[in-house]
């Protein structure tokens, strides 16, 4: 909200036309500005544009199209996206279960819980990915390990059932885990902006109770925010590999890499082109979508 | 716990504005944390705790349900050799891809402040938040297309004449710049937004040149979100896999890629135990830039008061 505030302020002063006192000192930036937009913008395109152009360069025809029309025909990449994007259902719903309650309470609560809750929820970024992963294997081997035939206890069973290939369940507690630290960064910020307390007390005076609450006043203003971790979420389950590929699971980004290994290497960087641009189109939307109810609030107080 | 459970009950009940209710409300409200920490418990908490307890034990014999025994051994391995180099490298390579990181996502975010474009501000952003979190693969598929060997920048400049490699130190940082700059612009937008035009014309009207305003002015301000962009790169870059694995051959020796190795059984078979003191290790050296960052945030946020 202050963001947007002060950018728009910063559109409407800018360009002042009468103002000549400090005009070069202004001009001077302006051009350093026009010169890193247009560095980085070559840094971020070109890589871009230069995949694109290797997958449509024929060595024959000399330009062809056929790296994208096998994206809908080559082998294995729908069930490899299919299990990434169920995935990435199942993440993001068990995060916002786990989250959106939390967040509430550390609003409502002292700054002690809000310390806490801060802290686990920022644990995992000292643990990497693949340190996370050693951990895994080691309690799945522990499992396997003390096998006896014909004798599996309770929790090897389980060890066993959430290592189902068609939805292994332990990729989805490792994802939760690892989305945990921006979702929760993203969804308090949300939160923020909002007086969470006296919206609630203002419903619960009307009658609703603490769920209802939550459900009908504090998540519609939280639109934006909830979407935002929704589609962050997205981009990291569809992108991730450590973990998947390690355990020996083929998600999509594990698909694309053993598929390149294989000799599909234009399909494999087409796919990784389409995926980049489509997830980018979609927070593009979302962002539009976004900042334009928050431009729109300052203007009409 | 039991007196906290009507207060969750759904609005069937008329208000309620007995002096006992908001109490309960409080209990209600610490409640809806368990969830989430029941949750890390499990799914974070138990694969760390196997990870710290296998790093500092040993399978003797490979008959199972025997117990294992304690030893030092696979931490003074994993500190020795190839891993110590792979060790160096990735704490190297972070370091250096999060420093330029860091100055080079400033240097985007402030452009992107500073442009009169809504537009600009939005297809930034939006790039930002995917390639920040997509993840090193089609990135590194991407690099491979445009710098590898017989990439098409790398083809039609001739750069392999003068000496170019991606797979070399300075490679992979190129690489890694094109998510850590994203991730560096997202955190450090908000800051940048909270500078205050003001200052720069109070800094303006007192003769300050735009060095000296940034230098004395706004770089302090800005100092702790630069601080905590700095250790999230660090953090980031430390921990990436993916993109590494995916650029095979890259002579880089990393930490993650040893790690990768000893777990998928490459090499010697009671490997799994140094794999795990290994990401101790890594463990160790992510905390330790935690705890360098976290005294002086707070010494410069008092600043800010």
């Amino acid at each position: 909200m202050a963001g947007m505030t002060a950018a728009t302020l910063t559109a409407s002063i800018d360009p002042p036309p009468g103002e000549q006192a400090s005009a070069r000192r202004r001009g001077r930036p302006r051009f350093g500005r026009a010169a890193v937009l247009v560095i980085f913008g070559l840094y971020f395109a070109v890589p871009i544009l230069a995949s694109f152009l290797f997958t449509v360069d024929d060595p024959v025809k000399g330009f062809s199209l056929s790296a994208y029309s096998q994206i809908f025909s080559v082998a294995g990449l729908w069930p490899a996206l299919r299990l990434s994007l169920e995935l990435a259902v199942a993440t993001i719903a068990v995060v916002y279960l786990l989250l959106i309650p939390a967040v509430v309470a550390v609003r409502l609560g002292g700054p002690r819980l809000r310390t806490f809750v801060e802290l686990v929820c920022t644990l995992p970024l000292v643990v990497p990915s693949i340190a996370l992963t050693a951990g895994i294997t080691s309690v799945l081997r522990w499992g396997s390990d003390n096998m006896v035939p014909g004798q599996t206890t309770f929790i090897q069973q389980l060890l066993i059932d959430i290592q189902n290939p068609s939805f292994p369940v332990i990729l989805l507690l490792a994802y939760v885990v690892m989305a945990l630290p921006l979702a929760y960064r993203t969804l308090d910020a949300g939160m923020r902006a909002l007086d969470v307390r006296t919206l609630l007390e203002a419903a619960q005076n009307n009658g609703a109770g603490r769920t209802r609450a939550i459900v009908t006043v504090i998540l519609p203003n939280l639109r934006g925010a909830l979407l935002n971790t929704a589609f962050l979420t997205l981009a990291l389950v569809l992108g991730e590999f450590t973990v998947s590929s390690i355990l020996g699971f083929v998600p999509f980004a594990v698909w694309i890499v053993n598929g390149n290994a294989a000799g599909q290497g234009p399909v494999t960087v087409a796919v990784s082109i389409v995926s980049l641009v489509l997830t980018w189109l979609l927070l593009l939307v979302l962002s539009a979508g976004g900042g334009r109810r928050g431009a729109a609030a300052p203007a009409n107080q | 716990m039991s007196t906290a459970a009507p207060a969750t009950n759904d609005g069937a009940v008329a208000p309620r504005r007995r002096p006992g209710s908001l109490l309960r409300r409080a209990a209600a409200g610490r409640l809806a944390v368990v969830p989430l920490l029941l949750f890390v418990a499990v799914a974070f908490g138990i694969p760390a705790v196997a990870m710290a307890y296998g790093a500092f034990t040993t399978n003797t014999s490979s008959t199972p349900g025997t117990p294992s025994a304690f030893t030092s051994g696979n931490l003074s391995a994993s500190l020795q050799g190839g891993y110590l180099t792979a060790l160096i490298g990735s704490v190297k390579l972070s370091a250096m891809s999060a420093l330029i990181g860091t100055v080079g996502g400033l240097l985007l975010a402030q452009a992107v402040v500073t442009s009169r474009f809504q537009a600009l501000r939005h297809a930034v952003l939006s790039a930002s938040g995917v390639l920040a979190n997509f993840g090193g693969v089609p990135l590194a598929f991407a690099f491979i297309a445009t710098l590898g060997n017989a990439g098409v920048l790398t083809t039609h400049l001739h750069l392999k004449d003068a000496g170019w490699s991606l797979y070399t130190f300075w490679g992979l940082n190129l690489v890694y710049l094109y998510f850590l700059v994203p991730l560096m612009v997202l955190s450090v937008l908000p800051s940048l937004d909270g500078l205050r035009r003001q200052w720069r014309e109070a800094a303006q009207n007192n003769g300050a040149t735009t060095w000296q305003y940034w230098r004395h002015v706004a770089l302090p301000v800005l100092a702790p979100s630069l601080l905590g962009g700095f250790v999230l790169l660090f953090g980031t870059a430390f921990a990436a896999y993916a993109t590494a694995a995916a650029m095979v051959g890259a002579s880089v020796p990393l930490i993650t890629l040893q790690i990768a190795n000893a777990l998928n059984g490459n090499v010697a078979a009671d490997a799994g135990n140094v794999a795990l003191a290994m990401s101790l290790d890594m463990v160790v050296i992510a905390v330790l830039v935690m705890a360098v960052y976290l005294p002086l945030q707070r010494r410069s946020a008092r600043w800010l008061v």
